[in-house]
């Protein structure tokens, strides 16, 4: 019986620890989120997360769409013109962003900026004692800083990836017509034959589900943060890893399931 | 006159996962309304967890703390705010927001209790505390920018912003030079005569507490194991505190 357990234990016991973090994630998400609909509704910090969130990661977004889009197109015209087909570069170049690079590059970008900020926020405001100092104010600091920071990262990250998109065609379009020769409506024409709207949709929708990860992830890790600075310099760095991390598996995921605008050239 | 309990621990015990003794071992403590109560006790005694209890920022694994006659284990999530609003607390680190100003700080309770006033009001209140605990002029500074001094007598102002009945100070001079320790002393006892407050304070600093607490408490291995007015406990026969007392030098 003793070596029945002991065996169980050895295989199971390495589950153990992320199926209770996960739940316990789960459970401080949904307490956060329970928030939405009580009173006090505070606009005005929800709107400051806004501005950090969002306005504050605009010039590194836009710095890392525009190299991002000029560099896909460079290795893809490198690899179509192998096979006599580079008018497809603008194509390629626009569905790889706009359903793909443009949410993920986006998320990577804001969570290592921002969701880490956050982490270390929260994490310091925790060892110093003023989460409790909120709460003997008699305030939800999961309503007060968590909830303000979820829905500013759902708000900003569509209208982020929106931009790169945008950003990172450009760039795309710039080194493909002046650095590798192709015709400009060739490039164009082949972009808009097939880019359908729900392309664009996709990564959208996708960086919903992102901008929830990456300020939850930075929340939850911030939030039990302990152990003084050693600890909030660790609740950062795990922040931005399982946050990287959750980033890529969901994007497998949702790519799967969420539809596109595949078309073939008729 | 009968006495009036504001702050009561029955029996309260709790024991912390991977700790091996429990932190509060059945402990018993009456805070009597208006007075001054000092908890003294070694490092890990359990002073802050007493504390932390009291707010129910920690809920116990056994007993009973009623504040204002009410046994705060029977208030749910939704309740919590009322029996907060009874309270006022100075952190050992002040505890001050580092992104907002030592006006911000201050105002920052009433703004969230009373979100409609006019901004001239809170300004005015903010004044009139940073008036009484010596710091006029001092509004637009950052946290960052002030000693620790400052910042308590800043996080004590924020303390009694909304007049809490109840006054909370764990470790108020830890830490400070004994001048500033002494300041710090006695704007606490002024403050919490001016209100009228229950107050109990956490302190290591076992002359302070002999010399302004109205009652006196030790706690050892998470139990009182003796309370009274300072001279009681100066003539106590309790041998650990006998020996805590004179360690300090306060015999």
């Amino acid at each position: 019986m003793n070596f029945l357990r002991q065996s169980l234990g050895r295989i199971f016991n390495p589950f153990v620890g992320p199926i209770t973090g996960l739940g316990h994630y789960g459970i401080f998400v949904f307490e956060s989120l329970r928030w939405i609909v009580r009173p006090p509704f505070r606009m005005r910090v929800l709107i400051d997360e806004i501005e950090f969130i969002g306005n504050e990661s605009l010039f590194i977004v836009a710095l890392t769409s525009i190299f991002t889009g000029a560099v896909f197109a460079y290795q893809s015209w490198l690899a179509f013109d192998l096979v006599g087909t580079e008018s497809l570069v603008g194509a390629s170049v626009g569905l790889a962003l706009v359903r793909n690079l443009g949410p993920v590059m986006t998320s990577i970008v804001v969570a290592g900026r921002a969701g880490a900020a956050i982490a270390a926020q929260i994490g310091n405001m925790r060892v110093t004692e003023q989460l409790d100092a909120l709460e003997v104010m008699a305030i939800s600091p999961k309503q007060y800083l968590v909830l303000p920071k979820i829905l500013a990262g759902v708000i900003c990250l569509p209208l982020l990836v929106g931009f790169f998109d945008l950003i990172g065609n450009l760039g795309g379009y710039v080194v493909a017509v002046y650095v590798c020769n192709i015709d400009k409506a060739i490039y164009v024409e082949k972009l808009k034959f097939f880019l359908a709207p729900w392309d664009f949709y996709h990564g959208i929708i996708k960086a919903l589900f992102f901008g929830f990860t990456l300020t939850s992830i930075g929340c939850y890790k911030g939030f039990y943060c302990k152990d003084g600075a050693q600890g909030v310099g660790r609740a950062t760095n795990e922040a931005v890893v399982f946050s990287f991390v959750t980033i890529l598996v969901m994007d497998y995921f949702l790519s799967i399931y969420i539809p596109t605008g595949i078309r073939t050239q008729g | 006159m009968e006495k009036i309990i504001e702050l009561e621990f029955r029996d309260v015990f709790k024991h912390f996962a991977g700790s091996p003794h429990p932190t509060l071992n059945k402990l018993n403590l009456s805070c009597e309304k208006g007075k001054i109560h000092v908890l003294i006790g070694h490092s890990g005694a359990g002073k802050s967890v007493t504390l932390k209890h009291a707010l129910k920022l920690v809920d116990p694994d056994g007993g009973q703390i009623f504040v204002k006659g009410e046994d705060i284990g029977q208030i749910k999530e939704s309740g919590l705010n009322g029996l907060r609003s009874h309270f006022g607390m100075l952190f050992q680190n002040s505890a001050l927001f580092d992104g907002l100003s030592v006006s911000e700080n201050i105002s920052f309770p009433m703004r969230e209790k009373f979100p409609k006033l006019l901004e001239s009001e809170y300004l005015n209140r903010v004044d009139e505390l940073l008036a009484s605990v010596g710091l006029d002029g001092q509004q637009d500074k950052m946290p960052s920018q002030l000693s620790g001094g400052m910042r308590k007598r800043v996080g004590l102002a924020r303390a009694i912003c909304l007049k809490p009945s109840i006054l909370l100070f764990d470790e108020p001079t830890t830490g400070l030079d004994p001048q500033t320790a002494d300041l710090i002393d006695r704007l606490i006892v002024q403050t919490s005569r001016n209100l009228g407050a229950t107050s109990l304070i956490i302190s290591h600093d076992v002359h302070a507490a002999l010399r302004f607490g109205d009652f006196v408490s030790m706690i050892w291995e998470g139990k009182i194991i003796e309370t009274g007015s300072p001279d009681e406990i100066r003539r106590s026969a309790n041998p650990v505190v006998h020996q805590f007392l004179k360690s300090a030098g306060a015999l």
